[in-house]
Parts: C-alpha cells; structure tokens; sequence
C-alpha cells in the first residue's frame, strides 16, 4: 500500500450548524479489532458505535456504511466533595477487549473512572408467560386456567450495552491512557503520575506498577502523558513524557517499573531552542505498530518511528506541519500549543496517519517516504469523490491551490484519527464530525 | 561593551519575555476555573515557559543594565543545589535552574490535593512511595495550610524560594500588578 493511493469520501457524521455544542465535541474515536464497529467518546459522556454493514453486492464500487449500531451515556458529570473539583463526564478513551463471544466489550474511561461495557444484541423476546400480560402487568390469578410454556419470538434487534464492572478511586492525577493486555485478562491505566494495572474482573483493587510522583511536587518535572501495553508481549509496556522521552518496562524485572528497561529519547536540535522547546517536545501520543517492532510518538510539530531495537534516535522522522515553528508564540497566546495530537498506524503499519489545523490530516507512507495532506471537510461530500491533496504554502509566493498559513482555522483541529485494522478504511474527527473515507476500489 | 544594537535586541528580548510571562501567568490564573481542575501537565508545562521567560528576562536585564542593585543575592539560585539536593540534573538546556517561583505555584496548588490520594490506599499495604526528606507531616493526614489570595500565594511562592527581595519576585509582581 502507498500514499499514491487515492482516499475517497465514504461518509461524515454529526451536526452540518457551525454552532458546535460543547458536548458534540468527539474526543476519541477507535475501530474494534475486526474492524466491524467503530466507537465515539465525546465531551458529554456519550459513547456512538457504529457498525459495518454486512457487504451488499448492490454497489461493489462502495465499501459497506457504518450506521449508528447503539448510542449511551457512559460517564456523568461528577463531584469530589473532598477536593471541591469537578469531575469532567468527558471520555478520554475508548479499547475494545478482543472479542470472546457474541457481545461486545468495551473500556470507556474519563478522568477519575474506568468502565466495562458489554453490548449485546437482543433479537428475540420471550412470549407466553402465565402470570403477566404481554404488557408486564400481572393477570389477576383466577382468569388462569392452564399452563404453558413461555417461547422465544423472533423481535425487532434490541442493542444494548450495560456497564459490568465499573473501576474506581485508584487515580489521584487525570487518566490519559487505557490499553488493554495480549493476555486479554489485565489492562493499565495511566494518569499524569502514576500507572496502575487491573485485572478485568477485580475493580476492588488495582496494583501501581509505576509511579513518577516526587517526594516534593515542587521537585515535579516530567509527567506520563500517554501509555500502551505491547500488542504481543505481556510483560512489556510504554510510557511516553511530557519531556519527549518514552521508557519502555517489563513487569517481569520488579512489581515497581519505576527503573525502565529502555528509554528512548532524542536529544533536542539546540538550533530550535525558545522559550517553547518543552512544550513541543511534549508527547501527546504513543502507538506499537501491530507487529510490535516498532512504536510510533507523536509531539506537537513531528511524528518520529522508533526501532525498539535502538533507544538513541527514531529510525524515521515526519514533520507534520513545520510551518508552524515560526508560529509557536501566537499558538502558545490561543492555546493551540497544548493540544494533543494521536496518531495511528494503517493495518499492515506501513503508513501512518496524524492530524492538524484546518481540518487537514496527513498521511505518511512509511515504504515511499512520500507524504500528502488531505481535508475533511463538508464542501466535498459527494460520495466516493476523491480527495485532493492540500498544500500550504509557508514563503511569501502562494501558488494556486494552496493555503497561507495565517489563513489556517486553527478551531478546526483533527485530534483523533483511527485506522481500521484490516482495511483502508479511516475514521477522521474533527470538532463535532466524523468522517469515513476509503480508499479508492478499481 | 554592548553597542546601542544590542542594547535594542536585549530590549526586546525583555518585552518578550516579559510578555510571555503575563501571557503565562493569565493562563494560568484561567486554568483554576476551569472544569474538572487543575491539569498538572499544562500547569507544568506553563511553568517551564515561565522559567524559560523569566531566565532570558533576566539575563537579557543584566546585559543592558550592568550595575544592577539588588540582585546579587539573585546568583546563587541558579547554581546552587541550596534548593533541591537530590535533583538529578538530566535536563538538555546548558542552564538549569532549580524549580524556581514559577514553578512552584501550580505544584504548590496541586499539592494540597495531592494528600487525597493516601486514602486510596488500604492501610494495612505498605506505601511503596517515596517518603521525602521534607515533608514533616504524616501521609495521610490532609494538608492545613491556609488558603492565600492569588497574589499572596505567589508571593509566598518568591519568598520560598529564599530571595524575596530578588528582581525575579519582582518581575512577577510588577507583571502581576500590570494585569
């Protein structure tokens, strides 16, 4: 697969009025791992799963659509009463457990709780019952004359999802991460300081197994911002920091990981030091590639691949919006600097997906070294139309079809982008939208 | 000798680090209001530009005001390990300075929080945490320092750092006061 691939536009859902309700805002978006349902967390602490229609021979020329499969609140506005703070219904992340059996199983989370979720379909109803109506209501005992077997009816499909375990009062500092074990028995949860690892079934307890916390805050100068189990070995997880270092531990070394096993870091190009540096050196994301030889981190202006091999240098740099280094001041005085970009590997990790400002995201062919920038957006929503590549121009002389940076939206930001797993379908969020593109079929 | 250019590039440097560090300090002032409180990273983070800001203001002052009065005392705290002794110097900027006053509002803040979290662990488990050499006060009892007023806790926050008359606390101040 390479970037000369043409994406097309498949589908884009949410509210078309530009006025973005708070709540709409979509703050995660991931593919479970048949690639089937695609679920949403937003601020409101709504989870949307959308689900794959079966393949319909009708229109070859299009992949299946996805279609809202269940839709619930998964967190509420909480309020520590101790601490006199609220807690933000908003969801940070969303893993899909592999699935076991019929149901589906999901670990939703927002800053202090962590959910299990079981979704289920219902298709059938039973009908027959002596003692109530097929209303509920209780039948007055003397109209019963005879017996009979309640039976199973075919019914409209029902999907629901209950909340099975519910994992609390384990994070002082706000969770970042969730990541789900090979072992499919244990999962970590990881908040500014400190990471905690759960066994599914236990919300009783949990065990810390690293914790980054000084004796005295004031000595405070790195914390965890992200965190990822490996895809394949159980023993092994990341942790990436806000000083752009990824330590990588094995549980198997001390119940405590506080003393990584690898540390991958790349030392600061002094040629870029400001009053800056610290901030976009920051890592907002970290992703094994699905083989688990490679990870991939994301920091305010790059992405960089890293061989698990070697600790000392990324194998590959990609500059996602270089552009905006001379701008870093006015991002710092709107904020835009602390806002924390994912990014994804492509099924067979051989392109890698990351967003930017405008509604642009950026996809990068690892194999070819070529990169494009495309853009979600409504003005071109004409099914399986074909997206062009967008470009910016940076010096003073635009050339037709391109974009000055000081005219980039920077309200329109791609935080979170997923990758299904198995095919070159990409979900894309924008503010409150979510867009499905494809690759384009011959 | 610094020639008149210079003297302009220094000025300007200072007004940009002196803007900067308004800029910080609103945000972070906004940041307590905000819902679900205080974030620790983007506290941090404000911080590190605060310290990164006032170092150039300061270094940028010194250049074009060579006889300045009362800073002497100001020296030491960027080199000595008066402040933090066990502070592992693992930081790529060529100065490194200690946690200095702007970095200690927002830990300052979250530390008085930070106390909550001994209740979740059970008693009868030994804490695997690390005990400070300077917290006198048992874990798991809540902190009582009293609340200050915004400005006072900075304030507070200079003197901790042992030089309240130094031009750093100063700058804040002033900075503050423009607001």
């Amino acid at each position: 697969m390479c970037v000369g691939v043409q994406w097309c536009f498949s589908q884009v859902k949410g509210a078309v009025d530009d006025d973005v309700a708070e709540a709409d805002i979509i703050s995660t978006v991931e593919f479970n791992h048949s690639g089937e349902l695609l679920a949403t967390g937003d601020k409101g602490g709504r989870i949307v799963i959308f689900q794959q229609e079966p393949e319909s021979g009708n229109q070859p020329q299009c992949r299946a659509e996805y279609n809202v499969y269940s839709t619930f609140q998964s967190h509420e506005p909480e309020f520590d009463y101790l601490k006199s703070l609220e807690i933000e219904e908003k969801i940070n992340k969303i893993r899909w457990l592999p699935q076991k059996n019929a149901a589906h199983f999901l670990l939703s989370t927002n800053d202090k709780t962590i959910k299990l979720w079981k979704i289920s379909e219902r298709d059938k109803r039973p009908e027959g019952y002596n003692l109530k109506e097929e209303n509920g209501r209780y039948k007055d005992p003397y109209s019963i004359t005879a017996l009979r077997v309640p039976v199973f009816r075919p019914t409209d499909l029902m999907v629901e999802a209950s909340p099975r375990r519910v994992f609390s009062n384990a994070h002082t500092y706000h969770i970042n991460s969730i990541s789900v074990n090979s072992d499919c028995e244990t999962y970590l949860s990881a908040d500014d300081l400190r990471i905690n690892l759960w066994h599914l079934e236990i919300t009783d307890h949990s065990f810390n197994i690293v914790d980054i916390k000084p004796a005295n805050m004031e000595d405070l100068t790195e914390v965890i911002t992200a965190s990822e189990f490996h895809p394949n070995q159980c023993n092994t997880f990341v942790y990436s920091s806000s000083k752009g270092a990824v330590r990588l531990c094995d549980m198997r070394a001390a119940a405590l990981c506080d003393q990584h096993t690898k540390i991958f870091e790349e030392p600061e190009d002094p040629n870029y030091r400001s009053f800056f540096s610290e901030i976009i050196s920051s890592i907002s994301d970290v992703k094994f590639s699905h083989t688990g030889r490679y990870m991939m981190t994301r920091d305010y202006l790059s992405v960089k691949i890293w061989d698990l091999n070697m600790e000392t240098r990324p194998v590959e740099t990609y500059q996602v919006h270089e552009y905006l280094r001379s701008k870093l001041c006015s991002l710092y005085e709107n904020d835009c600097i602390f806002d924390k970009f994912e990014c994804c590997w492509s099924g067979n990790d051989s392109v890698v997906m990351t967003g930017s400002y405008n509604n642009f995201f950026r996809m990068l062919d690892r194999g070819s070294g070529q990169d494009v920038t495309l853009e979600a957006s409504r003005e071109n929503i004409q099914p399986q139309s074909v997206l062009r590549p967008c470009n910016v121009s940076t010096g003073g002389k635009r050339k037709k079809d391109e974009i000055g940076v000081d005219s980039l939206d920077f309200n329109k930001k791609i935080l979170h982008t997923a990758w299904h797993p198995l095919d070159n379908i990409i979900a894309v969020a924008t503010i409150n939208n979510l867009y499905i593109f494809n690759d384009q079929l011959n | 000798m610094s020639t008149a250019a210079d003297m302009d590039v220094n000025m300007d440097v200072n007004m940009e680090a002196r803007r900067i560090l308004a800029v910080s300090i609103s945000k972070l002032y906004a940041s307590r209001a905000q819902r679900g409180g205080l974030r620790l990273h983007r506290s941090l983070l404000l911080s590190l530009v605060m310290r990164s800001a006032r170092d150039i203001y300061h270094s940028s002052s010194r250049d074009s005001e060579p006889h300045s009065g009362p800073s002497p005392p100001e020296e030491p705290m960027d080199t000595t390990s008066s402040v933090e002794p066990e502070r592992t110097v693992s930081e790529p900027q060529p100065t490194s300075p200690s946690a200095q006053a702007a970095t200690e509002e927002p830990e300052a803040e979250y530390e008085r929080g930070a106390s909550g979290d001994k209740e979740n662990l059970s008693p009868a488990k030994q804490s695997r945490k690390r005990r400070g050499k300077t917290s006198a006060a048992p874990d798991f009892l809540p902190s009582k320092r009293a609340r200050l007023e915004p400005g006072e806790e900075r304030y507070a926050a200079c003197c901790r750092s042992g030089h309240p008359e130094s031009l750093t606390s100063l700058s804040l101040n002033r900075v503050i006061s423009a607001f």
